[in-house]
């Protein structure tokens, strides 16, 4: 079963459930089984098995629930924001910390953790990105600059107070 | 100034998807700049972290069991020798292949109608059919940017019998597009529009829809973008809605 540990662990990180994470992995299957005929040979397989399980996250209860919290304008105009200053992953560097990164990760909207899952944890090129979460490239890059600042606004005061405070309404 | 335009592409850049030009020349400005490499350390540094700490959850044994036998074909008992089976496999290879490419079609089609009327209906079962409620084309049509990977034009509904009630996203074939709804004396019609090239299924470019559907059903290609009307409205109330969409696209 190509990509089954990388898929159970992505859909662990959209439902924050196990059992639904391996209900989700349970249906990409059996539907990616069901439609290999629709398959086009040549394109990415990965991106295309990505797809039907974040599809199928979008229709469950919890996807719709963490969908419909989110705020709908989180793109905007396609703006990239330029990186700023790195207080917060230097402090996280020298306390080489993953389990901060875990908590911060939990706290951002599925959107922005998805994407930043995507890019960071799966290493998808940017037009694999495009193809698995249908958007045009130019958000794909926006949508990653957010998250990442996202990220970081999560992260810092988390170095300050030991604890997350940052919420996104989920 | 030069390193603030260097460092708003820095993530870019790490993430190796800049044009090779740029690509090189960056690589070149990193190993000068004392200021940009330093980030440029940090950032690849937190991409690992995020690596590591993004890698989290495994698989059990058991599950991974479980969904080997889910998707495992089943075996087949072999009753008559291999040579029997050759030769009804060469027989059915010669009829099957005359009829083959018209029942895919035909079967892939019905299949979509009867998903796109599954849609229609459990649409309007729901207790929210639509996401955005709006009678304002212009309220509709902007709410699906960034949400779909196209964009289509809605009609003015002006001196027509036709009113807009909103819109949803929705999938057919893993493939994301607008769900509109319709209203004309008190028959709901929805709309749905897709990217042709994505849908598995290949559709005339004006097919009828198949007798037992038990709705009206029209659907066209136009722009690159495959349409479907469908509701248990009249036929000429289908047709009017349609021209209205055709005019507008």
């Amino acid at each position: 079963m190509p990509h089954f540990e990388r898929l159970y662990n992505f859909a662990c990180w959209l439902t924050h459930d196990r059992q639904e994470a391996e209900d989700l992995v349970q249906e990409a299957y059996a539907k990616a089984l069901k439609g290999f005929p629709s398959f086009q040979p040549g394109t990415n397989f990965r991106a295309w098995i990505y797809k039907i399980l974040r599809n199928a996250f979008l229709t469950s209860r919890t996807g719709l629930k963490a969908t419909a919290t989110v705020q709908l304008d989180l793109e905007g105009e396609e703006e990239i924001l330029p990186a700023v200053s790195e207080t917060p992953e230097s402090i996280l560097l020298q306390r080489s910390d993953g389990q901060l990164v875990q908590r911060a990760l939990e706290q951002l909207p599925v959107a922005y953790r998805e994407i930043l899952l995507l890019c960071e944890v799966e290493e998808m090129s940017y037009q694999e990105i495009s193809a698995t979460l249908a958007i045009p490239m130019g958000t794909v890059m926006s949508r990653l600059s957010r998250a990442r600042k996202a990220l970081r606004d999560c992260l810092w005061p988390q170095f300050q107070k030991g604890k997350p405070t940052v919420n996104y309404g989920l | 100034m030069v390193c603030e335009s260097w460092n708003a592409k820095l993530d870019t850049y790490l993430d190796g998807e800049l044009p090779e030009q740029e690509m090189r020349t960056f690589d070149a400005h990193v190993r000068s700049c004392h200021s940009c490499s330093a980030n440029a350390l940090t950032r690849v540094q937190m991409k690992r972290t995020i690596q590591g700490a993004g890698r989290r959850f495994t698989p059990s044994a058991e599950f991974r069991r479980r969904v080997q036998h889910s998707i495992a074909p089943k075996p087949q008992r072999r009753l008559l020798p291999a040579w029997v089976f050759a030769a009804t496999a060469a027989v059915v290879l010669v009829v099957g292949t005359l009829t083959l490419t018209y029942m895919r079609t035909r079967s892939g089609r019905d299949q979509v109608y009867s998903e796109i009327a599954d849609l229609h209906v459990a649409t309007l079962a729901s207790s929210s059919p639509v996401d955005v409620i709006s009678t304002d084309r212009h309220t509709v049509k902007p709410w699906f940017q960034g949400k779909i990977p196209f964009a289509f034009n809605l009609p003015e509904l002006q001196n027509s019998e036709f009113s807009l009630l909103g819109g949803r996203m929705t999938y057919l074939d893993q493939t994301p597009g607008a769900h509109l709804i319709y209203d004309v004396r008190k028959h709901h019609i929805s709309v749905f529009v897709f990217q042709e090239r994505s849908l598995a299924a290949r559709l005339d470019g004006n097919a009828l829809a198949p007798e037992k559907l038990p709705f009206n059903l029209e659907t066209w290609s136009q722009g690159g973008l495959r349409y479907f009307v469908i509701g248990d409205a009249s036929t000429a109330d289908l047709d009017s809605l349609v021209r209205l969409f055709k005019a507008a696209s």
